[in-house]
């Protein structure tokens, strides 16, 4: 199952020019800054909006084709939409909500309340399946809005912005049971983000929009190495490592370890910005916690920046000004001292 | 000068209050059931029920479609329409009725026709109270739900249809129940404004007991054979009043 879809829509001062392919089982995550279009691409492929060219289909099938003169209307589209902040409808239980879709495609009353029940314990929630959407926190209301997303069972899931609306007590949280029920869902996963960390965690491929154009796709590790853009590079280009956490010491997957400013327990993601991480020619002496000798592996040029990739453990990328780089004789294979200061060191719950 | 700001405002408030201050005096408390259970009383207290929850029944049926049309259709002449919709509303209700006559009456363009095809009268008649009092109350109706709908967010629809929902599922799932305090609103007040209807009921329908004498039409009769019945029915209708007045507090009041 693929969806395809290229996306020709003008609305203000958007002009929207997207070409983009998703397979099943593949979860393609939409960065980009404000208005760059990603929500309107997601109303595009879920019907909401029409586009003025281009075409949508999944598996062959035209879902928009203007050319061809098709418009599948959303409610014939097999799409579990999640919204920014979950739409819940205020007047129906967290049951009632889930029960919506199967109900609307022909679900009995007693069945659509079972299956309801169902996704609720699935996400966690049974317990609250009689609330109004008002008494529930945060998190809980973005679990009913997945469950009634994904109660119909479609074949696409497009979410927009799904951990935006919750504070960072509970975003790790959500993040990981987010994770965990896109890994179980089978079909097309695309969703928009502008956060690096929740694309990196969730998303198999990265597809960065700016002003209605992609500007890069590929891994957060192809990008952090190789951002096309200064807009790019200090949107995802940071260094993402994954550890496990004991205190300050962060045990780090591949060798190496970071001291991070404050204590944590098991899994985490630790974020290095490119910018915090100095290059040294001798090991330097004083603060930094986190000193490491390693080797120059590419050296890149990025506008008035240069981007160096040192290999570790653990490997990272460097930004460092050209001066630098020219004092500090940074080719290929140089051995180099790497110091990074604990303080710099941004570490989530995974 | 805030004194006579003070003052002016202070005479405002005396000029609303004064007249239900003597109404409340001059009511025979004691009196007031049985004044009330008279039978031309009585009968004008169930006319106006009866005629008023069908004239509210009906601004419901046609009003709320209206409104939705208005809230969410773009079509030439849009405002040229909704201004004759609501012109109702600052009409006088004795034009209104001379109106009624020239569309319904019996020898009028609309009218004969209801007459010969289908032997229908509506002057004189309490479908004609309940026409009348429809045509009166009915854009209260529509520009209060106009209001709730288009206070309506748009992506609970966009939920909806994404989850499959006909348009239909989704205005009587969705919208209705949501736009439901708004409506409701709209129906009280539509309510009271037919119940109070006198200048169009009285030129198109006539004032005749048990048929099209409603409770006004009654009072303003009344006033001069049994003056205090009249008063009674006048605190009857100044209690409705009030209780809307309270039903739509939350509504209004709440803003002050």
């Amino acid at each position: 199952m693929t969806l395809e879809a290229k996306v020709r829509r003008r609305l203000g001062s958007l002009d929207l020019d997207v070409d983009l392919e998703v397979a099943a089982g593949e979860t393609v995550a939409i960065l980009g800054p404000n208005g760059a279009g990603k929500t309107t691409l997601l109303r595009c492929l879920a019907g909401l909006e029409p586009v003025d060219a281009g075409r949508i289909a999944l598996d062959g099938v035209a879902w928009d084709d203007p050319g061809a003169g098709v418009f599948v209307v959303p409610e014939q589209r097999s799409v579990g939409f999640g919204f920014q902040d979950y739409v819940l409808f205020p007047h129906l239980t967290a049951r009632e909500n889930v029960a919506f879709g199967l109900r609307s495609r022909g679900a009995t009353r007693g069945g659509a309340r079972r299956r309801a029940d169902e996704w609720l314990a699935r996400v966690g929630l049974a317990d609250v399946a009689g609330a109004k959407p008002a008494a529930l926190s945060g998190g809980q209301a973005q679990r009913v809005a997945l469950a009634r997303a994904l109660a119909t069972d479609p074949k696409v899931l497009l979410l927009d912005e799904p951990l935006a609306a919750l504070d960072a007590a509970t975003r790790g949280e959500v993040r990981r049971d987010l994770r965990n029920h896109l890994g179980e869902f089978p079909g097309v996963r695309l969703l928009v983000t502008h956060d690096p960390i929740d694309a990196a965690t969730l998303a198999d491929r990265l597809v960065i929009i700016e002003a209605g154009r992609i500007v890069q796709t590929g891994s957060l590790a192809e990008i952090t190495v190789r951002p096309r853009s200064r807009y790019v590079a200090e949107l995802v280009g940071v260094n993402l490592l994954v550890g496990v956490a004991r205190d300050r010491e962060i045990e780090l997957e591949g060798g190496g370890a970071l001291v991070a400013p404050s204590a944590a327990t098991g899994a985490v993601f630790a974020v290095v910005r490119p910018q915090a991480v100095a290059l040294h020619r001798e090991r330097p002496a004083g603060s930094p916690r986190n000193v490491w000798p390693g080797r120059v592996a590419g050296v890149e040029l990025l506008g008035d920046r240069v981007r160096v990739r040192v290999d570790g453990p653990p490997a990272l990328v460097a930004e460092v000004t050209p001066a630098a780089l020219h004092e500090l004789g940074l080719v290929e294979g140089a051995a180099v001292w790497i110091s990074v200061k604990a303080t710099e060191v941004d570490v989530f719950a995974d | 000068m805030p004194w006579l700001v003070g003052l002016l405002g202070l005479l405002g408030f005396a000029l609303v209050v004064l007249p239900l201050i003597g109404l409340l005096r001059e009511a025979s408390w004691s009196n007031l059931w049985s004044d009330l259970g008279t039978p031309q009383a009585w009968a004008a207290i169930k006319l106006s029920l009866v005629c008023s929850l069908w004239a509210t029944a009906l601004a419901l049926v046609l009003g709320v479609p209206l409104a939705w049309v208005f809230a969410r259709v773009e079509f030439p002449g849009r405002s040229f329409v909704w201004a004759l919709t609501v012109l109702p509303m600052v009409l006088p209700p004795v034009v209104a009725g001379v109106a009624l006559l020239d569309a319904f009456g019996r020898r009028s363009f609309v009218g004969a026709r209801l007459y010969d095809w289908f032997h229908v009268q509506l002057t004189f008649s309490t479908a004609g109270v309940v026409l009348a009092e429809t045509f009166v109350a009915m854009p209260f109706l529509v520009i209060t739900v106009e209001a709730a709908f288009r206070a309506l967010d748009r992506r609970y629809e966009d939920a909806a249809v994404t989850l499959g929902a006909s348009r239909w599922t989704v205005f009587r799932r969705v919208i209705l129940p949501m736009a439901g305090p708004g409506i409701a609103a709209g129906a009280v007040l539509a309510w009271a404004r037919a119940l109070g209807e006198f200048g169009a009921t009285i030129t198109f329908a006539g004032n005749i007991q048990g048929r099209t004498q409603t409770t006004p039409l009654a009072v303003y009769l009344l006033l001069e054979s049994r003056p205090e019945v009249a008063t009674a029915l006048s605190v009857l209708l100044l209690g409705v009043s009030v209780t809307v007045l309270a039903l739509l507090r939350r509504r209004w009041l709440a803003r002050a």
